[in-house]
């Protein structure tokens, strides 16, 4: 792309070269008007810098900081128990007010928030990159519905079969791959991805094959048959706050001290004596336990499963849930992941448009805030010495 | 014999085509560490371009008059505006993250990816998209195969970009630039490499090759949509983690190697687990070498 030094040159060269971009693509017209609106509101960002130069930029900054320090602090101090305590309040009344369509989506957002927080043990918590993670959730979506619809089990008792047989999958996976680092590691995940996605896909007799399975049933106890959505969604609720609670204890523990370490330094980690092969196999068995479970409550929303829930999107937009929100922290990934699953319902009438704004938006969020919405600012001291290095 | 010749001529074709599309990754990966997510879909990109171009060529008159000279001038101009949109693409979506955390590169890369492919469904329509018919099937019988000339010319102009990559890098100054920043992009800047050009002729001519590819994709199958871009990509990166991901010469091999494997495995064990193959294939291959076939053992840092 040409730089021009005057302003209003290089903003006319940048929206040419879009138009010339989008040209072969479609017909004159419709280019010189993509070319028109980047034009124009690349002088209205011009317009609105100038603005913010001349003295509100530093108060707009300072609210900015607000934001992301609230949602720690609300997590973490006294001052937030006022504002936790109306928002437990607002999400147990929820139903009554709720449409049927918000409420799905309010419980999906839970199941998403489950699977989110699971994978952040992975990626945020330890450091590993995992790109396969939606084979865990497959794991025990389908575990459920075949025991459910073929040997007629109980949601209750299938849920810990589920959770076991993904948490197996997890250290199957783990134990070979750990050996891996960085990107090779993201890769393999990948690739146990893609093979469970097309092992479910052709094998008929047991999973049904590209029609999935359906006619899964909800669950039931003794007393309450969950079956109408409005129980599911409190089921859901409580599951979410169940993992909220398990993952800030095991954060706060010598357990998720030890997977930071890892993350920060896997050598240094090691040399003080951490086991890091031990760590790192517990988060990956841990996070794919969570994303059974998800998956077992995602087929007893959904009463059907297929393998395109489970395709490699699934674990793309969990990942960016993860990162986006902000890696680590806990309220960063409930934001990320309920960021991620409401936007693109929120632009349904944008209808085909929404996806293509969904991209923009992820490209925009992370070259402004490539910590994430939430994310904190690097913890540990980095010694000033690297910089000269 | 006959169906082992054919198998590996087919998956020849195919590895050709994985090849050109892993130097891409190869090449962006050895110099900024990054998967880019997005390059597929400047595969899929090309292979669009090819039909516009090509079926822009049609209505001109040239293909009737020379289709060679028309099919390299589709591959060539198809090539120039995807290096225009790998350029832009750098330039947008990853240059300002070059000193973020590693992850947030990799998301701006899924967000472009999901990008790509929607504008192009939306200017482009969401059916399949078929290939103007002009593309002679004959051939010629080698040990009882059918050997196409399209297969010929694919594996054929292959080669050559791979040696015209080859040489580049080899043998230019900005190839020998290249070859510095990947080694060590900090030390090649004090050095007087032109480090942020360098990184946007890797996207150049990494985005180029993968047009190519997918101009060439598009003639072989007939078909093309706006999804093809994540399966091939995949395939791909895994030829590249195959050979040993930020070799160039080890690209090329995974890509070949990879292609024979999978029209292997799909025409000898089972053909409906063929995408499957080629991941168990990289599973195994990175358990037992995880430096990949060409690469060398690269020993952490402290």
């Amino acid at each position: 792309m040409t730089m021009h030094k005057n302003p209003i040159i290089r903003t006319v060269l940048i929206s040419l070269w879009f138009g010339l971009l989008i040209l072969p693509f479609s017909d004159v017209a419709f280019s010189a008007e993509v070319s028109a609106a980047i034009a124009v509101s690349l002088f209205a960002v011009m317009g609105l810098r100038a603005v913010m130069r001349s003295g509100a930029a530093s108060g707009l900054r300072a609210a900015s900081a607000r934001i992301s320090d609230t949602a720690s602090m609300l997590a973490n101090s006294r001052k937030g128990i006022p504002a936790l305590t109306a928002l437990a309040i607002f999400l147990c009344v929820f139903p009554v007010f709720a449409d049927r369509y918000a409420l799905d989506l309010a419980t999906q957002s839970g199941i998403y928030i489950v699977l989110a927080l699971g994978l952040n043990i992975v990626v945020g918590q330890t450091g590993l990159l995992v790109l396969g993670y939606v084979a865990f959730y497959a794991v025990g979506a389908y575990t459920y519905a075949i025991l459910g619809t073929a040997h007629g089990v109980n949601f209750w008792a299938a849920l810990p079969i589920a959770v076991f047989l993904a948490g197996i999958f997890g250290i199957m996976l783990g134990a070979p791959a750990l050996r891996l680092r960085g990107d090779y590691l993201a890769i393999v995940t990948l690739g146990f991805g893609e093979i469970t996605r097309i092992v479910l896909n052709n094998w008929d007799s047991l999973t049904g094959g590209p029609n999935g399975i359906s006619g899964v049933p909800r669950p039931s106890t003794g007393f309450v048959a969950f079956s109408s959505l409005s129980h599911f969604y409190y089921l859901v609720l409580a599951l979410v706050v169940l993992t909220i609670f398990l993952v800030k204890r095991l954060n706060d523990s010598r357990i998720g001290r030890a997977w930071i370490a890892i993350r920060e330094d896997e050598i240094a980690a090691e040399a003080m004596g951490v086991n890091t092969m031990m760590l790192k196999l517990l988060a990956f068995m841990l996070g794919a336990m969570l994303a059974g479970l998800a998956g077992a409550f995602y087929s007893a929303k959904m009463g059907f499963v297929s393998p395109e829930s489970f395709n490699f999107l699934e674990s793309v937009i969990i990942l960016c849930m993860v990162v986006l929100g902000g890696m680590g922290s806990i309220a960063g990934v409930v934001v990320g992941a309920l960021v991620l699953y409401l936007l693109p319902e929120a632009l349904r009438d944008l209808q085909q448009y929404r996806m293509l704004i969904f991209g923009a938006a992820m490209v925009t969020i992370m070259v402004f805030r490539p910590q994430g919405i939430l994310g904190t600012r690097r913890r540990g001291i980095e010694l000033s010495l690297k910089e000269t290095a | 014999m006959e169906l082992l010749v054919q198998q590996i001529i087919n998956g020849l074709t195919v590895g050709a085509v994985y090849a050109l599309i892993a130097l891409g990754y190869t090449m962006v990966y050895g110099i900024l560490e990054l998967i880019n997510f997005a390059h597929g879909e400047i595969y899929m990109l090309g292979a669009y371009l090819g039909i516009i171009i090509l079926g822009f060529l049609t209505a001109v008159g040239l293909t009737a008059a020379s289709l060679p000279l028309a099919i390299v001038i589709t591959v060539v101009a198809a090539g120039v505006i995807c290096a225009a949109y790998g350029a832009t693409m750098e330039k947008v979506a990853y240059r300002p993250l070059r000193e973020a955390p590693r992850l947030a590169p990799l998301i701006s890369a899924m967000g472009v990816s999901i990008f790509l492919q929607n504008y192009v469904m939306l200017t482009q329509g969401p059916n399949d998209k078929v290939f103007p018919n002009i593309i002679p099937k004959n051939g010629f019988t080698v040990l009882g195969a059918e050997v196409t000339y399209l297969q010929l010319f694919i594996m054929g102009s292959s080669v050559a970009l791979m040696a015209g990559l080859h040489l580049f890098i080899m043998k230019t100054k900005m190839g020998r630039a290249m070859r510095a920043t990947a080694l060590d992009k900090k030390m090649a800047g004090l050095m007087g490499v032109n480090v942020d050009s360098v990184i946007t002729v890797t996207f150049v001519l990494g985005s180029f090759l993968a047009a190519a590819a997918g101009v060439m994709v598009a003639m072989y199958y007939g078909l093309v949509n706006f999804y093809i871009g994540y399966l091939a990509g995949m395939k791909a990166f895994t030829a590249a983690v195959l050979g040993g991901i930020g070799n160039v010469p080890g690209a090329m091999v995974g890509g070949l190697v990879l292609g024979i494997l999978e029209s292997l495995g799909a025409g000898y064990l089972w053909p409906e687990y063929k995408d499957a193959f080629a991941f168990i294939v990289l599973v195994l291959i990175l358990i037992v070498r995880p430096q990949g076939l060409l690469g060398v053992r690269v020993p952490d840092k402290v």
